[in-house]
């Protein structure tokens, strides 16, 4: 290996051991990748295509593609999913960035230090699945898109990880602008937040991950399924639909049940993550969140 | 600048503007005042995130009441009547909430079992590999799975596992019948702990990496000249030093142990049958919400929420006593 960095003191590799680490290491990637590469390959397999446990399908085609794209419930699904990422992503990043710029100042405000025990608290206990459905309920939002952003506006931890963020941030840049008589909203927006670009990227992918993958919100607070996201179009066609056939009362079902179809639903709800999953990793393994949070 | 923060800052400069103790003496409610006028960007800053934390996280606090009430969606909190502990004595007299609880035992029992050191086996043999470019290259691949949705994970399962999947192909190509792992009742809690391996093995590793990159390298280095090989160094370095962190994972995961894989069993329920597949939380959600026995929902959810809390400080409390570090 060109890369390898044995220290000196480590012994030379024994081939019998490099050998099963090898092994392991082949079942391993083998296991996560069949799985998905199986399931993309083949959702370009032709209507006649037989299917096999082999990856390539025997009639490459895109008929799964414009089948879905055709219209109906699965592209209207994904442009709702879509939408609700966008704007949720965009309102929660506004109200975790706010809120984490204000609980920074527990020594200078009274009130911050009770607030910022109130967020974190919340890390620790939950009402259930009860009670938040009767308090969505009680404001007006069953059946209503912002069903899906608003209960789930922010996150603790997000809070609390952008605020040890903050608070790392040089203060002798805010005293200075607070010399040049700057107030502490042009302070938040002209300095705090252009230096905060790399943890509200990170933080704005997972709330964005988790608004596209968002599931028993939707299925607990929309009961018009017209209004349905992807992840519960996926559950309804590809999961019941193959496993129970007696679901077959809603309109959706006027989707060829061909496999190829079903395995297409499965990459259109998953190539956003894909797309944005090298930038994702790129930001954890830096240990920008583990970093964070320990400090 | 006020003189909260030049307390806080002993090297700033001292205030330009006059200070706060030279103004006149007022009360309680006129400091509150002066606070929310001096401050007033910061109050409202906080507001929208305060606000959403008190609706959507201590708001459904009160109705958690709904536990010890006859409750009627229709007739609301208010309108409904207290029952005391009827809805408890009813969970308990109910045979199907007992084998939910025994299934939801067992299905932990075997995470903690398997998934638990999973991460474990699999950050020690990546951390051995000596090509740091293999290492990262398994650790793009094992990743990925943590960021898809349940949805997806068991669509992608079924695909591969299912009656119509691949292995099925491969079992009726092979001459050996059919097979659909994916509706069999008999092996579901092993699927489900295979499915929570697959799903976040690899994500579990990142926080064992941190631990073991935390570990001094001197310590290896004076192992190997005594003569220790690489497993004894494993057990008698590693291993010890990432031992604060498994117990802290481990308590975490001990009061969670009332709630497994709430999506993941939900979505796979319909196809393996109630009596494998109830669990504490699905049984909230079947009972109370599409079966409208809301108080006995809330109460199972109440019991769920508070062994939770229970079985974390306790185990807290026995790890400290071990010797750890603890978590609180």
């Amino acid at each position: 290996m060109t890369s390898s960095t044995r220290p000196a003191w480590v012994e030379p590799p024994n081939r019998f051991v490099t050998t099963i680490k090898g092994i392991l290491i082949g079942l391993i990637l083998l296991v996560m990748i069949y799985p998905l590469a199986y399931v993309i390959l083949n959702s370009f397999a032709g209507p006649d295509a037989t299917t096999t446990a082999g990856l390539i399908p025997s009639e490459w085609s895109f008929s799964s593609y414009s089948t879905i794209f055709e219209g109906g419930i699965v592209l209207r699904s994904l442009i709702v999913s879509t939408l609700i990422t966008l704007v949720g992503t965009a309102l929660s990043l506004a109200v975790t960035a706010t809120l984490a710029y204000g609980l920074t100042k527990t020594r200078q405000v009274p009130g911050v230090r009770a607030a910022l025990y109130l967020v974190l608290l919340t890390m620790i206990f939950s009402a259930g699945i009860i009670p938040n459905y009767l308090v969505v309920k009680a404001f007006g939002l069953l059946d209503s898109y912002w069903a899906l952003i608003i209960p789930v506006l922010a996150s603790a931890f997000n809070v609390v990880v952008m605020r040890n963020f903050f608070m790392q941030l040089p203060r002798e840049l805010f005293e200075a602008a607070r010399m040049d008589g700057a107030g502490e909203l042009s302070i938040f927006i002209k300095i705090v937040l252009p230096l905060s670009k790399a943890v509200l990227a990170v933080i704005g992918l997972f709330y964005a991950v988790s608004y596209w993958n968002s599931f028993f919100n939707a299925m607990l607070y929309l009961n018009d399924s017209s209004k349905w996201p992807i992840q519960l179009v996926l559950n309804s066609y590809v999961l019941q639909g193959a496993s129970m056939s007696s679901m077959n009362n809603t309109e959706m079902y006027n989707l060829p049940s061909s496999q190829s179809v079903q395995m297409a639903v499965v990459v259109m709800a998953t190539v956003p993550i894909l797309i944005v999953y090298p930038f994702l990793q790129k930001y954890f393994t830096k240990g920008v969140l583990t970093g964070a949070v320990k400090g | 600048m006020d003189r909260a923060a030049v307390v806080a800052h002993p090297g700033a400069t001292p205030p330009i503007r006059p200070n706060p103790r030279s103004s006149p003496p007022s009360g309680r409610m006129r400091r509150l005042a002066r606070a929310l006028r001096r401050h007033k960007v910061i109050y409202l800053l906080l507001l929208p995130g305060m606000l959403y934390f008190l609706a959507f996280h201590y708001l459904p606090l009160a109705g958690v009441s709904i536990a010890f009430m006859d409750y009627s969606p229709f007739l609301g909190l208010s309108g409904s009547t207290w029952s005391g502990l009827d809805n408890f004595a009813k969970l308990f007299g109910d045979p199907e909430f007992v084998s939910t609880v025994r299934n939801t035992l067992i299905i932990s029992f075997l995470q903690i079992a398997f998934a638990f050191p999973a991460p474990i086996v699999l950050a020690l043999l990546l951390n051995s590999l000596l090509s740091e470019r293999i290492k990262r290259m398994v650790q793009t691949v094992v990743y990925l799975p943590h960021f898809l949705s349940w949805v997806i994970v068991i669509a992608v399962w079924q695909q591969v596992l299912g009656g119509a999947g691949a292995l099925a192909d491969l079992f009726q190509q092979l001459g050996l019948g059919s097979v659909n792992v994916m509706a069999n009742a008999d092996t579901f809690k092993i699927l489900l702990t295979s499915q929570v391996i697959w799903k976040d093995v690899g994500w579990g590793t990142i926080i064992f990496f941190a631990a073991i990159a935390s570990i001094p390298p001197q310590l290896y280095e004076s192992a190997a000249v005594d003569g220790a090989g690489s497993l004894r160094r494993t057990w008698h370095i590693t291993l010890p030093g990432i031992l604060p962190v498994m117990v802290l994972l481990l308590i975490l995961k001990l009061g969670d142990v009332l709630s497994v894989g709430f999506e993941q069993i939900l979505l796979q329920q319909p196809s393996v049958g109630a009596e494998a597949a109830q669990v504490l939380d699905t049984f909230v959600y079947y009972r109370g919400v599409l079966g409208g026995d809301w108080g006995i929902g809330a109460a199972a959810g109440l019991l769920k929420g508070a062994i939770g809390t229970l079985m974390i400080v306790a185990a807290n409390r026995i790890a400290r006593r071990a010797g750890s570090e603890g978590l609180f």
